[in-house]
C-alpha cells in the first residue's frame, strides 16, 4: 500500500460499469490475476488495506457477493464489519441517508452497499466521504459481478473481440445484465438477448444488441451463454405463466446448448434455480459450466476492486 | 371615504376583452371602478393612492387550478398560509386546493373548513375542491350538491384515476346534475402501480420501474366516452403527452364539454431531466419524451390545452431524500408557474395574452368564478410582471415550506413584481427597476 503502485481508477467509488473506461476494466482484470494466484497459495493474505475499515451493507439479504466482499476484504487485511439490514435501524424507519451518514461517522475507508432500488447507491454516496462500491442497487447494475464474469472469459482465452455472448432470461429486472451489456459492449463483444419479451425492457434495442425470443435461433453461433436468475416471485403468471412452461422455451438443457458453437461455455451469476432456468445436466457438467469458476473469480475480482480503491486513498485523492 | 386607486402607466392584458394596450385602472373599495387605454396618461404619477406601473404588464391576477397543501394533516409540508404567501410572490391571487389532504375533503364542513381557515391565515382567496368518491377511494360517490353548495368549485379524486367505471359514469351523470365541474386524473391504476418515470430508453438504463405514456391516453379516451354519454363538465387535471392532446382534440371538435390543463414542469421538462436520480423531477404523470414535452407546447399555442397549472405539490425531505422508486412524487411550483409560461412567450410559442388566458379567464369561466378579468365590477385582484426580469431559482428563498423545486438553478426571465387582492398590495418584490 504505497504511492508507487500506479492509480487505477478515475473514480474514488465504482457505482457502475457505465462510468467506467476499457483501460480501467483492463488493469482491473490484470490485478485480478495477480489475485487468483494469491488466492490459491497458501498464505492468502496481504496488507494492502492493513489498517482500513470496509463495512458491508446489505439492505437486500446476500449470501454469496457479501461473503465474497468480506472475504477479499480480510484477505487483502482489512477490518471488515457486516451490516445486514435486519440488524440495521432501517425498520426502524430511519431513511437511507440518514444510515449512511451514521456509518459515515465512524469513518470507513470503503463501504460496500447492495440495496433494492436502483440508483439507492450513487444516492448515498454523494453522502459519505469514502469509498463505495455497488455491490447491485435494484434494476440498475451490478459492477463487480460483470467484472468477474469478464476475468472468467478472459481467463478461458478468449478475447473479447468478436465473441458472441448470449444473455439469457429476465433482463427486465436484471442489474447482472445491464452490467454485462455495458461491459462486454465496451470491449468488443457482440451480446445477444433472449428471453419473452415480458422480460425484456420495451427499449431494449437501444442497447445496441441483437434480441431474440426464440432461444435456439439467439444461441446460434453463441460463443458464451449467460443464463440470468429468475425470481421465484415472478413465474407465477405475472411475467411468465409457470415454472414449467418457462423451463420449456427459456430454460439451458443439453439440447438447446447444441445450438450454440461448440465448446461454447455457459455462466450463471448464482444462485441457479435448477429445472427452471437451467438443467442440472448442464450445471453440473464441469466441462461446459464456468459457475463455480465464477465464484473463484469473484473473490479476486473484488480484491482487485478493493485493492484499486484503497491506492486512492493512499494517494491522498479526494473523495470525488 | 371609499379608498381608491389609481394605476397608471401600464401595459393592460385582459384576456377576456382581448386588452392589450397601454392604459390605467382604478380600484375602488377592492373592485376594479374603471380600466381603459389612455387614462391616467396625464396624471401625477407621485401622487398620493396612484401605483405608476412603468409600463410593466398589469394582468388580472393569476388563478392556479391545481394546488396542494399539506393542511389539513401535513402541515410540515406546506399550511394555506405558507402556500398563500408563495402563490402572491408567484403573481396568483386565486389557488384551486386539492381535496386528498388527510382528512380527505369530502364532507361539507371539510370544505367549510378550507374557505374559514384561508379567510383567517391567507391573503390569496383559496378555494376548495371536493372529493369526487368517499376518500378517494373510487367506490362511493359523494354529496356532491351539499359540497357544492358548502363552496365546492369542482369534483376531483385527485391525482387517482376512477378504474371502476360504472362508478365514473354514474358520478359524471349525478355531478351534471348540478352542472358541477368533474376534474380527471389519467393514469391507468394497474399500468401504473409501482412505477417511477415514463418508459424510455433512460429509464432501462437507470433500471427504474416505468409506465408508458398510453397509460395516460387510454384513460383520456375512455373518460371521453363516458362524457359523450354523460354530458357532464370534464376537465382533465394535467395531460402530459401528444395522444392525448390529439384525442381530446377530437373530442372539443365534436363539441364536448371537455377541457385540459397542463403543468408547468411538463412544459418545461422531459424524461431525461431525471438525471441521476434525481428526486425532485418524479412528478405525477411522469415527465415525458421531448417529443411530447413540444407536443404540450403546442398545444397551449394551439388553445387545445385550456388551462396551465403549477401542480404545487409540497414534500419534504423525509418523502423526497429517498432512493428515487421509494421516494413520493411532486414538485413545489406556485413561484415558478408564471416565469415557465412566460418562457413560451419569450421563444416565441405563443403570445403574452394568449398564455395568462389559461391561467385568468379560462379557470374563471370553468370554476365560475368572477376574478380573472380587468372589467368593472370584478375584484381588484391585480398582478403586474416584469416579463424581462432575469432571476434564477435559489430553493432556499422559495416561500414555500418545502422547497422541492425541480427547477433549482434554472434561469428564468419575467417575475410578477408586485400583487394585488381585493385592491390591496399583498405582495412587492419591492426590487428597484
Amino acid at each position: 500500500m504505497s504511492t508507487a503502485y500506479p492509480p487505477i481508477l478515475q473514480s474514488s467509488h465504482l457505482l457502475g460499469i457505465q462510468g467506467l473506461s476499457v483501460g480501467e476494466i483492463t488493469k482491473l482484470l490484470d490485478l485480478a490475476e495477480e489475485y487468483v494466484a494469491l488466492g490459491r497459495a497458501k498464505d492468502k493474505k496481504v496488507a494492502v488495506l492493513k489498517g482500513r475499515t470496509v463495512i458491508n451493507l446489505f439492505f437486500e439479504p446476500s449470501t454469496r457477493t457479501q461473503s465474497s466482499f468480506e472475504l477479499a476484504g480480510k484477505r487483502l487485511g482489512a477490518d471488515v464489519m457486516n451490516m445486514s439490514v435486519k440488524t440495521s435501524s432501517v425498520t426502524k424507519g430511519e431513511t437511507l441517508i440518514d444510515t449512511a451518514t451514521t456509518l459515515n461517522a465512524m469513518r470507513p475507508d470503503i463501504l460496500i452497499v447492495r440495496h433494492q432500488n436502483s440508483g439507492a447507491v450513487s444516492m448515498l454516496a454523494r453522502k459519505v466521504n469514502c469509498c463505495v462500491v455497488n455491490a447491485g442497487d435494484g434494476s440498475h447494475e451490478h459492477p463487480t459481478q460483470a467484472l468477474l464474469d469478464a476475468l472468467t472469459i478472459r481467463r478461458r482465452g478468449k478475447s473479447f473481440q468478436g465473441l458472441t455472448v448470449a444473455i439469457c432470461g429476465d433482463v427486465l429486472h436484471s442489474r447482472v445484465a445491464r452490467s454485462n451489456i455495458y461491459l462486454l459492449g465496451k470491449m468488443g463483444a457482440r451480446v445477444r438477448l433472449i428471453g419473452p419479451k415480458t422480460l425484456m425492457p420495451a427499449e431494449v434495442t437501444r442497447y445496441g444488441v441483437e434480441t431474440f425470443t426464440d432461444m435456439k435461433e439467439g444461441l446460434q453461433g453463441a460463443d458464451i451463454v449467460m443464463m440470468l436468475r429468475l425470481q421465484l416471485e415472478r413465474m407465477s403468471g405475472a411475467f411468465v405463466p409457470s415454472t414449467r412452461e418457462y423451463f420449456r422455451y427459456w430454460g439451458l438443457d443439453r439440447e438447446k446448448l447444441a445450438y450454440a458453437n461448440p465448446g461454447a461455455l455457459v455462466m450463471h451469476p448464482g444462485p441457479m434455480n435448477r429445472g427452471v432456468e437451467i438443467d442440472s445436466a448442464v450445471a453440473d457438467d464441469i466441462e461446459v459450466s464456468l459457475v463455480h469458476e465464477q465464484v473463484e473469480m469473484g473473490v479476486a475480482i473484488r480484491m482487485a476492486v478493493l485493492d484499486a480503491l484503497g491506492r486512492g486513498l493512499a494517494a491522498g485523492g479526494r473523495i470525488v | 371615504m371609499s379608498k381608491r386607486t389609481i394605476f397608471c402607466n401600464a401595459h393592460l392584458i385582459d384576456p377576456a376583452s382581448k386588452l392589450d394596450t397601454k392604459g390605467g385602472l382604478v380600484v375602488e373599495d377592492g373592485k376594479i371602478a374603471d380600466v381603459g387605454a389612455g387614462m391616467f396618461a396625464d396624471i401625477d404619477r407621485n401622487a398620493p393612492d396612484v401605483i405608476d406601473c412603468h409600463g410593466l404588464v398589469l394582468s388580472p391576477g393569476l388563478i392556479d387550478m391545481r394546488v396542494s397543501t399539506g393542511e389539513p394533516g401535513s402541515e410540515h409540508r406546506e399550511t394555506l398560509e405558507s402556500a398563500s404567501r408563495a402563490a402572491l410572490a408567484g403573481g396568483i391571487t386565486t389557488i384551486i386546493v386539492m381535496p386528498n389532504t388527510d382528512p380527505v375533503i369530502d364532507e361539507p364542513s371539510l370544505v367549510d373548513f378550507i374557505r374559514r381557515r384561508a379567510e383567517v391565515t391567507a391573503k390569496v382567496h383559496v378555494l376548495p375542491m371536493a372529493a369526487l368518491t368517499r376518500h378517494l377511494a373510487g367506490e362511493v360517490m359523494t354529496e356532491i350538491g351539499l359540497l357544492k353548495e358548502a363552496g365546492a368549485v369542482a369534483f376531483t379524486d385527485g391525482d387517482r384515476t376512477i378504474s371502476n367505471t360504472r362508478v365514473l359514469r354514474r358520478a359524471l351523470s349525478y355531478a351534471s346534475s348540478f352542472d358541477a365541474l368533474v376534474v380527471g386524473h389519467a393514469e391507468d391504476p394497474n399500468l401504473t402501480e409501482g412505477t417511477a418515470v415514463n418508459e424510455c430508453e433512460y429509464a432501462m438504463r437507470l433500471g427504474l420501474p416505468a409506465a408508458p405514456a398510453l397509460a395516460e391516453t387510454m384513460i383520456v379516451e375512455r373518460d371521453i366516452r363516458l362524457v359523450e354519454m354523460t354530458g357532464a363538465r370534464y376537465h382533465f387535471g394535467q395531460i402530459s403527452c401528444r395522444a392525448s392532446l390529439e384525442a381530446i382534440a377530437k373530442a372539443k371538435a365534436h363539441g364536448l364539454p371537455i377541457t385540459c390543463g397542463v403543468s408547468a414542469h411538463h412544459l418545461a421538462l422531459n424524461e431525461l431531466d431525471v438525471g441521476t436520480y434525481y428526486t425532485f423531477m418524479k412528478v405525477k404523470p411522469p415527465l415525458r419524451s421531448e417529443s411530447d414535452r413540444l407536443s404540450m407546447v403546442e398545444g397551449v399555442a394551439s388553445g387545445i390545452i385550456d388551462v396551465i397549472v403549477s401542480s404545487h405539490d409540497p414534500q419534504a425531505a423525509d418523502t423526497k431524500r429517498q432512493p428515487f422508486a421509494q421516494a413520493a412524487f411532486g414538485a413545489a411550483g406556485l413561484e415558478t408557474l408564471l416565469p415557465v409560461a412566460l418562457g413560451l412567450y419569450h421563444d416565441g410559442s405563443a403570445d403574452l395574452r394568449h398564455i395568462l388566458k389559461r391561467m385568468t379567464s379560462t379557470p374563471a369561466k370553468l370554476l365560475g368564478l368572477d376574478c380573472g378579468v380587468l372589467k368593472k365590477g370584478a375584484p381588484a385582484d391585480l398582478v403586474l410582471i416584469d416579463t424581462d426580469r432575469p432571476f434564477v431559482v435559489e430553493p432556499d428563498l422559495l416561500r414555500s415550506r418545502s422547497k422541492n423545486t425541480p427547477f433549482k438553478g434554472r434561469l428564468f426571465q419575467g417575475q410578477a413584481m408586485k400583487t394585488f387582492v381585493g385592491g390591496e398590495c399583498v405582495f412587492d418584490r419591492g426590487a428597484p427597476r
